[in-house]
């Protein structure tokens, strides 16, 4: 293939990393920006979303979109409910202290990696899409009539995976809607703007940041039912979005949603075509070290404000 | 009261000396392990129990130190004494560049960072794979592991080496925080802001607290790949920074004997666990769990609460 249409099937690629990136890592977001808490068992939830998709499509055994739709329900719901009874039985008993929960959420990381272990197995598991159309794409040329249409060989993307990328789009759509027009959207922002004063307002803050913990890990959750079909249900599959929703959290500024998004796109992006032309182990190692060197010299982020 | 402390790490030496003629061979083996183990994590314990900082990326001065050694015995021929020298400077070194760095962030911060930075390490050693051989690891020859006459592939040499290597370690760090130098790591940990109002250089000495921990951390990773004769990505992993938090969380965090207790205590349930299950990271997690609700001080830091206010 050529350089052209090689570049645009990075894209491509990079286009559906991007998109589950940016759930995946809104969750993480809007649990730090919340309750300024970083849970490093994010990854886990999302591995947990891929094994239950898989449980259930199973389970129903019946036409493919069946299961699917079914997961997308079933999925961030048992993984958000999940994640809060964490949140109340761990998490609010050791007061949120910053590096207590991150060392409780480590623990809380092994036992539901281990525990997926013990039952789900070391295999890898598919999930069959619901749909899944090769469509061929063209690339322009200058040929002999002046500009030409013509369909290279190998380019080509899966109606699924544009699925991923719009379905992804319309949750984050769906979720600032619900974060700005809704009065609970209304109620979290308040408890992430001065917890005390929402306190002293009758805001149950406990509860809020149960079901803030639950959205964050059912955002992921759903991340990972669109991904299961594209790649395998496996274990130890949470460590790299973990990582890369790290990444992207850092990048955009910690708490900043907008600025997750716009992170999402470019790490997601750049890790798509990083790794098409060249080693993905070395794309890695700079995306790491960039990280660390935006966090030495820049901690609150390229678009976060300065921290209070 | 000083004298104290010197007794009580003296016999924990000797204990330790002693268990060899005791112990079944199977036992000796693992408490080698167990001591190598306990210096990464009162190497560790240095820089999170006496100052304050916690660290997500030791493994990365222990997999510089194992490296350092591994490397240039492997690769360049060199003989025990001056890979294990070599081994040492390649973690300060890092130690050193990554302090500088990293220290510039607080709290959460520097975990992400510490963390960040030994990801890079780890995947810096799959890149390398063919030197390194990646996750798969590579076997140091045994004909090049020994010191003179003595052989460290041996089960006495090892033990021994372990042992003399952590009574080092030992009374080296039982001095560091007796002296002024512990105790202003201790007071900026208590309070940093107070420290730097009296007058205490508080930067300069984290750096400095950070390399040496970080130097410790290195000759344990070293001292790993000389007497067991394997170093592979694996140790420069996740997993491997997590486990000298979880064997000073457990032991007692700013105890000198805690790191041992925790290393000990871990080793052992997670050898009697992987016989039953191979998800034995799930004790790990446990274990993590119920000591940040109910154990938050640690075995011996508990114990010093409650009963033995002397305890170093």
């Amino acid at each position: 293939m050529e350089f052209g249409p090689h570049l645009m099937l990075a894209m491509l690629e990079g286009a559906v990393t991007a998109a589950i990136l940016a759930l995946t890592a809104m969750g993480l977001s809007v649990v730090f920006g919340v309750m300024r808490v970083v849970n490093v068992a994010h990854g886990e939830f999302y591995m947990l979303g891929a094994v239950i998709a898989w449980f259930v499509a199973a389970t129903l055994g019946t036409h493919p979109a069946v299961g699917f739709v079914a997961a997308l329900v079933i999925a961030p719901l048992l993984v958000g409910a999940l994640a809060s009874l964490a949140d109340v039985l761990i998490l609010q008993r050791i007061n949120y202290d910053p590096e207590r929960t991150i060392v409780a959420t480590i623990g809380l990381l092994y036992i539901l990696q281990q525990g997926t272990l013990m039952t789900f197995g070391p295999d890898a598991r598919p999930v069959e899409p619901p749909f899944n159309h090769r469509l061929a794409l063209p690339w322009v040329e200058w040929g002999e009539q002046g500009l030409a249409l013509y369909w290279p060989w190998g380019l080509s993307i899966t109606s699924y995976k544009l699925f991923v990328i719009v379905a992804a789009a319309a949750i984050l759509g769906a979720l600032w809607l619900f974060m700005t027009r809704t009065r609970a959207g209304l109620v979290m922002r308040a408890t992430q703007q001065d917890s005390n004063m929402a306190r002293a307002f009758g805001i149950p803050v406990a509860r809020v940041y149960a079901l803030v913990f639950g959205l964050g890990a059912a955002l992921a959750a759903m991340g990972a039912v669109l991904i299961v079909p594209i790649q395998q249900a496996h274990y130890l599959m949470g460590h790299d979005p973990l990582l890369l929703s790290f990444i992207v959290v850092i990048i955009g500024g910690l708490g900043s949603l907008p600025g997750t998004i716009i992170a999402a796109i470019l790490i997601g992006m750049s890790d798509g075509i990083i790794s098409v032309f060249f080693s993905p182990t070395l794309a890695k190692i700079l995306a790491t070290l960039a990280v660390a060197m935006v966090l030495v010299f820049r901690p609150q982020g390229l678009l976060g404000k300065k921290a209070a | 009261m000083s004298h104290r402390d010197t007794f009580l790490h003296l016999s924990v030496i000797a204990v330790l000396f002693a268990a060899f003629f005791v112990l079944p061979a199977y036992h000796s083996g693992s408490l080698a392990r167990i001591m190598v183990l306990a210096i990464y994590a009162m190497g560790y314990n240095l820089a999170f129990g006496y100052t304050g900082l916690l660290s997500l990326g030791h493994a990365l001065f222990f997999a510089a130190g194992m490296y350092g050694l591994g490397l240039t015995m492997q690769l360049g021929g060199w003989a025990a004494i001056p890979a294990f020298a070599l081994a040492l400077v390649a973690s300060l070194v890092v130690a050193g560049v990554v302090g500088v760095l990293a220290l510039r962030t607080r709290g959460v911060g520097f975990m992400i960072v510490t963390l960040m930075f030994a990801q890079a390490g780890y995947l810096t050693a799959l890149y390398f794979v063919q030197y390194t051989r990646g996750d798969e690891g590579f076997v140091i020859d045994q004909a090049a592991r020994a010191i003179g006459p003595a052989d460290l592939s041996s089960e006495a040499g090892r033990y021994f080496a372990a042992l003399f290597l952590f009574a080092v370690t030992l009374l080296v760090i039982g001095a560091l925080v007796r002296a002024p130098f512990g105790r202003t790591l201790i007071a900026i940990r208590e309070n940093e802001a107070r420290a730097t109002m009296l007058g205490y250089d508080v930067q300069r000495l984290k750096w400095i607290a950070l390399v040496v921990s970080g130097t410790i951390s290195g000759a344990a990773g070293a001292a790993y790949a000389l007497l067991f004769g394997y170093a592979g990505a694996s140790f420069a992993g996740v997993q491997y920074s997590i486990f000298p938090l979880l064997y000073v969380l457990l032991g007692g965090a700013g105890t000198t004997l805690g790191p041992l207790i925790g290393a000990i205590f871990m080793f052992y349930l997670i050898d009697l666990s992987s016989g039953i299950t191979n998800a034995y990271m799930l004790i790990a997690g446990v274990v993590l769990v119920l000591l940040t609700m109910f154990l938050p001080h640690g075995i011996l830091g508990t114990l010093r609460k409650r009963a033995l206010p002397w305890l170093p």
